[in-house]
């Protein structure tokens, strides 16, 4: 660094710069720019989010893809094995869906109480707050590739096709299931550094709603014709989850209908929609939590004034 | 010169709760209880700062220097008013709270880098000038949790004056490090002076002020109760701190007396150490006045040496021309330039009644052996 070359020509810079207004309320538009503009910031705080979780410990990052697998072999002793559910290849219906499943309570366990934890660097370094709940879901995001790559690579030792057709609702699906973790750990990390309580309460919603997602069971085998009869088909779509875990289903697991391995007889696993059906779901969806995003946004702008006081 | 800082009317108010509900449960059992009260951290408060300057802004405990300099770095928001920043801005509120311990001090640097806006590149381009200027590279590997104190301090300050911002916050973190660290901080608070970069510098260090400083701002109860050269602030942040609760005096200040000159019946100030000395104060008057007469001696660093205090020095001025002499027995100063202030506050030394900063400076001359600023004339010797 010359400081004698660089000086002139920094301080023409220095005249030319925009001017940033610091004021009460910030516009979303330019809540959103900033956001953009420190995605460096963004990328720092995951890749060193990481490296602690796996500091000092011997098999690294291995873990991440050890503990999902641990959960995966319990599931599918229990359901497939104990429980004769009669999937067929149960483990690839199960793996499909536990990395969305994976990547959206990971995200948002950590992202909860994220501003609360850092409240020295909050109250300390300006940068837009809620970059620390997005380091937590981009952390989980990555650990999401590495679980998708290990499902890519069991999926071609045991020659199970994913539906090459249904494959490009890959990406609108991801992007749907980021955005909507995206907004709910910006919010909830927020709302936690009012009410502390809201940390323990996500956990154990996050338990009940893993149960309201099909995940484990096959929405159509086994509760699509109940809820249909109280009408209830609706409401259980209402949570977004779902629609990202049957779509991955669909293109991994790929069989809609399939012979029982405990019975023989025809059961219907996944929903019969074409892929025109799953492609409009799904870009609806997307829009829905784009704007779910901007409103999170939003709230999270509003509660911030308030956060050195209270942390 | 452009505005690089304008701060408009800019309010901060903070809720106080006195008994705080932080749970769901006690929320939900006492919606209404707890008081809350408002507290003002900043009223109204304007200014502006331009490129190439550097601004202190002075203030006691709670007065609102760190919620403005907090505003103004974005880590807070205003409750009205609004604050427009031209340029990059480096703040240095707490050395190292962006710091991960349990990363390396050299994962540190590109991430505490990046909160002060840098990319990935950037911090490539400027980390060996951090390193070398935090004189840690043995550790720059090691984790930021077996730093010492000050080695964590080090770094951090090196990273925040060494990426080239256009405008640089710091706040009271200069008290940090040895000595020769501290001088290394103020060489580059200087430098950076003269690269026409603009500094604004909190702090409750009147001396330090003084010697960085072209302008400085007093603020009090979240007030901005002057903003002008650093002594015409310097004064008013006496008063204030001389006033300390006790009520304003019933006479207002005597603007009418001032310190006009100072002499020495030799009409030099170089003495040499262990000699004695004598000025003439020349202090005008319009009316009578009876106060306290003070002395402060500096050194060229802005360290204050001594304050020869208002209660031992009672002055009756008389309207017209008054001649104080002061004498100072045996200077026990050792080699160096020493600049001299002189004053006259009122009896309970609460106001101040005219100030001359800077009223002389004195060159001593030592041959001695001693280093330092004073000689303490020890003798050693073995039991």
């Amino acid at each position: 660094m010359s400081d004698a070359a660089a000086a002139p020509s920094r301080r023409r810079l220095a005249e030319d710069a925009p001017v940033r207004v610091v004021s009460a309320r910030a516009r979303l538009g330019s809540r959103l720019g900033t956001l953009w503009s420190r995605r460096e910031l963004l990328r720092g705080l995951i890749v060193s989010d990481i490296r602690i979780k796996y500091k000092n410990s011997a098999l690294g990052i291995v873990w991440s893809m050890l503990s999902p697998a641990s959960m995966l072999a319990m599931y599918y002793l229990v359901f497939s094995i104990f429980l004769k559910n009669g999937i067929p290849n149960f483990v690839v219906y199960l793996f499909s869906g536990l990395v969305v499943w994976n990547m959206f309570q990971i995200s948002l366990n950590t992202a909860t109480g994220v501003i609360v934890d850092r409240a020295g660097l909050v109250k300390k370094v300006s940068f837009p707050r809620e970059i620390l709940a997005l380091a937590n879901v981009g952390a989980s995001v990555v650990y999401f590739f590495i679980q998708l790559a290990v499902l890519l690579l069991f999926l071609a030792i045991i020659g199970h096709a994913p539906d090459w057709g249904f494959l490009w609702l890959l990406p609108i699906s991801f992007l749907t299931l980021y955005l909507f973790t995206a907004s709910l750990a910006i919010v909830m990390s927020a709302v936690t550094v009012y009410m502390r309580d809201v940390k323990h309460l996500m956990e154990v919603v996050l338990q009940f709603w893993f149960w309201l997602t099909p995940v484990v069971y096959s929405y159509e085998h086994s509760i699509a014709e109940p809820l249909h009869r109280h009408g209830l088909s609706t409401l259980y779509f209402l949570n977004p989850v779902t629609l990202i875990v049957l779509t991955f289903q669909r293109i991994f697991y790929v069989s809609t209908v399939v012979h029982s391995t405990a019975t023989g007889a025809l059961i219907k696993i996944l929903p019969t929609w074409s892929f025109e059906k799953f492609l409009f779901l799904n870009l609806m969806l997307l829009g829905i939590v784009a704007v779910m995003f901007l409103i999170a946004e939003s709230i999270f702008g509003r509660l911030e004034g308030n956060f050195e006081s209270e942390l | 010169m452009s505005v690089v800082i304008d701060v408009r009317n800019v309010s901060k108010e903070f809720k106080i709760h006195h008994e705080r509900h932080q749970s769901l449960k006690e929320r939900l059992l006492h919606p209404r209880s707890g008081t809350t009260e408002v507290f003002h951290a900043l009223r109204d408060v304007s200014f502006e700062v331009r490129s190439n300057e550097t601004v202190g802004i002075l203030g006691h405990n709670g007065s609102g220097k760190s919620t403005l300099l907090k505003t103004i770095c974005g880590v807070l928001q205003p409750s009205a008013g609004e604050i427009r920043l031209r340029g990059t801005l480096a703040a240095l509120l707490e050395l190292g709270a962006g710091f991960q311990t349990e990363l390396s001090g050299r994962d540190n640097v590109y991430l505490y880098g990046a909160m002060l806006g840098l990319s990935r590149r950037d911090v490539d381009d400027i980390f060996d000038d951090i390193v070398a200027f935090s004189e840690i590279e043995h550790f720059i590997d090691t984790q930021v949790k077996f730093y010492s104190s000050g080695m964590y301090v080090r770094l951090a300050f090196a990273v925040a004056v060494n990426v080239d911002p256009d405008i640089l916050v710091v706040d009271e973190v200069l008290a940090v490090g040895d000595e020769r660290f501290q001088a290394k901080c103020i060489d580059r608070i200087r430098t950076f002076q003269e690269e026409g970069r603009s500094i604004l510098l909190v702090t409750h260090n009147a001396d330090q002020v003084r010697a960085l400083c072209d302008r400085a701002i007093v603020l009090n109860q979240g007030l901005l109760i002057a903003d002008g050269p650093t002594q015409s602030s310097l004064r008013t942040f006496r008063e204030h701190l001389l006033e300390d609760n006790v009520e304003r005096d019933e006479h207002p200040m005597s603007s009418n007396v001032t310190i006009s000159s100072i002499t020495t019946p030799s009409g030099s100030f170089d003495v040499r150490s262990g000699a004695s000395m004598h000025f003439d104060v020349e202090i005008d008057a319009e009316g009578a006045y009876s106060g306290n007469f003070v002395l402060e001696v500096f050194t060229r660093g802005g360290q204050l040496v001594s304050r020869s205090d208002a209660q031992g020095a009672p002055v009756n001025l008389t309207p017209g021309r008054n001649v104080v002499g002061v004498d100072l027995a045996q200077l026990p100063l050792l080699d160096g330039v020493y600049d001299i202030n002189v004053g006259v506050v009122d009896a309970h030394g609460h106001t101040v009644i005219a100030w001359r900063e800077q009223a002389a400076s004195i060159q001593v001359t030592y041959d001695g052996r001693a280093g330092g600023i004073v000689e303490l004339g020890a003798t050693i010797r073995q039991q």
